[in-house]
């Protein structure tokens, strides 16, 4: 079973990189920060505190947005969503670990939507492999990967934090 | 997949709920895996929208053949939280009222393509023979029935327990009053001693305790003063006048006098003691006014609470027809 390691630390440099440009290129002031449970919400930390974000960091838990809750039902979720600031009119910098389908990223924006109306906005992934389902992308990457379809990659965190890739043994 | 039943009708093949009937039999890691639940709910109020998406399309029935303002308002409330379209159906003016079975008018909703019964009714067993009776993917939630059950009170009682007292296992509980006629009392002793409470009391008079009682896994005292004395948590009952035939007490007055919860009486629990009621409550007959708005009285949270863990109930019943699939959907 390959067991491929990639170093979380660099990946982290270029996301900060790129989220600090692309906040540039469209005038993001005042961002607040929001991490999608659990991967993102590790990622979220170490990125708020490179960004030097004075507001705390948001947390968000999508289980209640899934799509899938007709094929997968109900389990228990013991982290609700924490959002400690207000959305309404706000940039915000939505942070997650692996970007695969797209899912994920709808329910989040569809939750985000129910505290309020954003202004913006940005995506920030560590991870975006192949395989999307529907037209939501990423805004900032930390890298691209090509897996198969039957690989996955996880975090596992949240110190040290470690990316793995790995088989799995059916679709999702 | 259609997934058959158990031995406990309220389980299908794999553990998961199927339908909320009673207390009786679940696991204690199912009731954590209720309370887990309901408490990640509670953010849902905090949001502008204060909705989720999990049950829309689904259509929950709420099937009152008993009164309740309260209780069915807060399952409509929590049905609509999880974006589920509701019907309430008085059935005192509705078509059982015109002769109409009970079975007909099950099959007639179930035509009309609904997904779940909340069932509240006079008569204990009402909510296990419609459970025995629906469509397979119809789930049906016990809302009270009878003296037998009322599993979703305890279960925001045991939350609402679980919110102030960390431990259940260190905890000392006492249910005073009315016990006989208590439906709620009955589904809160499953399950404060599924959940391993130190020990459960019930207080009340020898007219208003059941024979056996203590087969329940309960101590009794026919003395309030006795039975607080060092109690972590007091859950006051209301007197089910209407369940009474006979001279259950002598008034209302003397009731007050020998079991109504006065701050004096109170001082006999822990200094850190909180006090229950389901509602409604029967000011200055179970408990005393300055009580039940007094700084140990968590009977508002109670009602609060009450929307999360049924909309976690809710939720985990209407659970899909299909077997959990893992892998990351991300």
């Amino acid at each position: 079973m390959p067991d491929t390691a990639l170093q979380v630390e660099p990946l982290l440099d270029r996301l900060e990189n790129a989220l600090r440009e692309e906040m540039t290129a469209r005038e993001f002031a005042d961002p607040a920060m929001i991490g999608i449970h659990t991967g993102g919400a590790w990622i979220a930390d170490r990125l708020h505190a490179r960004l030097g974000l004075a507001e705390p960091l948001g947390l968000l838990n999508i289980s209640f947005y899934r799509d899938d809750f007709s094929q997968t039902g109900m389990h228990p979720q013991v982290s609700p969503s924490v959002l400690p600031f207000r959305v309404e009119g706000r940039n915000i910098l939505l942070i997650d670990d692996v970007f695969y389908t797209g899912r994920t990223i709808r329910a989040a924006l569809n939750e985000i939507f129910d505290y309020g109306r954003p202004a913006q906005v940005l995506l920030g992934i560590l991870i975006e492999r192949n395989g999307r389902q529907i037209p939501i992308r990423p805004d900032c990457v930390g890298q691209r990967i090509s897996l198969a379809a039957d690989q996955r990659i996880t975090l596992s965190g949240p110190s040290p934090l470690q990316l793995r890739v790995h088989l799995v043994s059916s679709q999702p | 997949m259609i997934p058959t039943q158990t031995a406990n009708l309220q389980l299908d093949s794999s553990g998961r709920l199927k339908h909320f009937l009673t207390v009786e039999g679940l696991s204690r890691e199912l009731l954590v895996k209720i309370m887990d639940t309901a408490e990640s709910f509670a953010s849902v109020t905090e949001q502008t929208v204060k909705k989720v998406p999990l049950l829309r399309g689904k259509t929950v029935v709420n099937l009152f053949f008993e009164n309740s303002t309260r209780t069915r308002t807060t399952f409509e409330v929590a049905a609509k939280r999880l974006s589920a379209d509701v019907l309430n159906l008085n059935i005192a003016t509705s078509a059982t009222s015109k002769g109409e079975s009970l079975l007909d008018t099950i099959r007639n909703l179930e035509a009309m393509h609904v997904d779940m019964f909340v069932v509240r009714h006079t008569d204990s067993g009402a909510a296990h023979f419609i459970a025995r009776h629906v469509a397979p993917h119809i789930s049906v939630i016990n809302g009270g029935d009878g003296r037998h059950a009322h599993p979703t009170q305890a279960m925001l009682d045991v939350f609402t327990i679980r919110k102030y007292k960390n431990d259940f296992s260190k905890l000392k509980v006492a249910i005073v009053g009315d016990i006989l006629h208590s439906r709620v009392a009955r589904s809160e002793i499953h399950a404060l001693n599924t959940l391993d409470v130190a020990e459960v009391r019930v207080i009340g008079p020898k007219t208003l305790l059941p024979a056996a009682v203590e087969s329940l896994g309960v101590s009794t005292f026919h003395n309030l003063e006795e039975g607080l004395n060092d109690v972590d948590v007091v859950i006051m009952l209301r007197l089910q006048k209407e369940r009474m035939s006979g001279a259950f007490i002598p008034t209302e007055h003397e009731y007050f006098a020998c079991f109504g919860l006065t701050e004096k009486r109170l001082a006999c629990a822990k200094p850190d003691v909180i006090v229950m009621h389901p509602g409604p409550i029967n000011r200055g007959v179970e408990i005393d006014s300055q009580v039940a708005d007094g700084p140990h009285s968590v009977i508002l949270q109670q009602v609060d609470h009450g929307i999360a863990v049924r909309m976690a109930i809710l939720s985990m019943a209407m659970r899909p027809d299909l077997e959990a699939s893992a892998g990351d959907r991300s």
